[in-house]
């Protein structure tokens, strides 16, 4: 018992705790850069505007299809070679914000083609614009059907954070390695405390979640 | 960027098939562990449903790497020895298989009720319809979820790098940290992983739309 004691000691928990501040800050970020920048991209993948939507569409799907840690690794490994250089958590944050958008835009897609085409047709019957029967009808729609998979790809986007240890950012797993680094005793209760802090935050947005659900059906 | 490939095509090859074999492995034992927990959702024991939510929830809100790097770190430490694939493939494993159940689950709860109401009728025991009549409909239906797990899969298997399991992600990094040509030798490790993973996320999106 005195092991865990030790282990959970004030310094480590607040140095922990620090590093999960850090995640969520990332995080935080993160989401609201991709929602931004996803929902754009993927309204310019529905609308179809010749051959930008096209090329917008191509680059999506090759981001979407490679592993996070790749573009994690080549932001702040590969871009320093041609000039351009960060610190780990704009690295962090860049790499997130670009594969999270690609992942947004296709979910934001799906959700606008998943309404019902009577809808627009409806609009435009009436005497609506294409971008007003979008807006005011289509939109707000898809935003219902698009609230599942958005929340979790943000939980995926949080777990996901724990790869920009590698990039020495000082997030919780990157602090969790340092404390058992100094004495091995603390590795089963620093694993015990990564899982349970991970599990808190992503399992409480996931209930948050289902609620709006719930809401909103 | 050809020089990267002609170079270091043999580890580049070692990492590419290391990856490949490590998502297949992963892919399998997902399916009959996911599965597996699936049916425990929809079976009427209140226990076996209990276990199953909790298997899901708890496998999928806490980073692959971290259930990763367990196997590596702290079951070497104190358990048995697993090398840095074994570890890595397990972790993939844990992960995968709940996102599996979760949409094998769905895929269950899609079959019409009176399909299994039918099949009790016509005298078949609970696993009986199960097995005969519910499971082939049902995969039916998550055959499209199922390529994106897999495609999912293929990418997340770049955390065995961390773990010394010597996938493409690894090879890529080491070839990287030796010729200090960061920049063309992680391009090259991703146009590897697209030749895995696009025509695969172009096939599924085609049959989502064939199936739908």
């Amino acid at each position: 018992m005195s092991n865990l004691a030790e282990a959970y000691s004030w310094i480590n928990l607040r140095y922990l705790l620090e590093g999960l501040w850090v995640t969520i800050e990332v995080s935080v970020v993160s989401i609201i850069l991709s929602f931004i920048f996803g929902s754009i991209l993927g309204i310019i993948r529905y609308v179809r505007f010749p051959f930008v939507s096209a090329i917008v569409g191509f680059v999506i799907d090759l981001i979407r299809n490679l592993p996070l840690l790749l573009l994690l690794f080549f932001t702040y490994f590969g871009l320093p070679k041609i000039g351009i250089r960060m610190e780990p958590l704009s690295a962090a944050i860049a790499a997130m914000t670009v594969f999270e958008s690609a992942m947004i835009a296709e979910i934001v897609r799906s959700g606008i083609q998943a309404v019902d085409t009577g809808q627009m047709e409806g609009a435009r019957s009436v005497g609506m614009t294409y971008w007003q029967g979008l807006r005011v009808i289509v939109l707000p729609q898809a935003m219902k059907k698009m609230i599942p998979p958005l929340v979790s790809q943000f939980i995926s986007l949080i777990k996901d954070t724990s790869l920009a240890t590698i990039i020495v950012l000082p997030e919780l797993l990157y602090r969790a390695q340092i404390i058992y680094g100094q004495n091995t005793r603390y590795m089963i209760p620093m694993f015990i405390a990564l899982a349970v802090m991970y599990f808190v935050v992503c399992y409480a947005l996931s209930l948050v979640a289902s609620g709006l659900e719930k809401r909103t059906s | 960027m050809i020089n990267v490939f002609t170079q270091h095509w043999q580890e580049l090859l070692l990492g590419f098939g290391n990856t490949l074999l490590c998502s297949v492995i992963a892919l399998f034992f997902s399916l009959i562990i996911g599965s597996t927990f699936a049916i425990f959702e929809v079976l009427p024991y209140k226990v076996l449903h209990i276990i199953g939510r909790v298997y899901i929830e708890v496998f999928r809100n806490i980073p692959l790497l971290v259930i990763g790097m367990f196997f590596y770190v702290v079951v070497p430490q104190f358990f048995v020895t697993l090398d840095g694939f074994t570890a890595g493939t397990i972790g993939l494993t844990l992960y995968t298989s709940s996102f599996i159940a979760e949409t094998v689950r769905a895929g269950i709860q899609a079959v019409d009720d009176g399909q299994m109401e039918g099949a009790r009728a016509n005298g078949l025991t609970f696993m009986q319809a199960m097995w005969h009549i519910i499971l082939p409909q049902a995969f039916r239906y998550v055959i499209p979820p199922l390529g994106n797990q897999f495609i999912n899969l293929v990418k997340n298997s770049s955390v065995l790098a961390f773990v010394a399991g010597f996938d493409l992600m690894y090879q890529g990094d080491a070839i990287a940290s030796t010729t200090f040509d960061t920049f063309n030798t992680y391009i090259v490790v991703g146009i590897l992983y697209l030749i895995i993973t696009l025509p695969l996320s172009y096939y599924m999106r085609y049959l989502e739309k064939k199936l739908a």
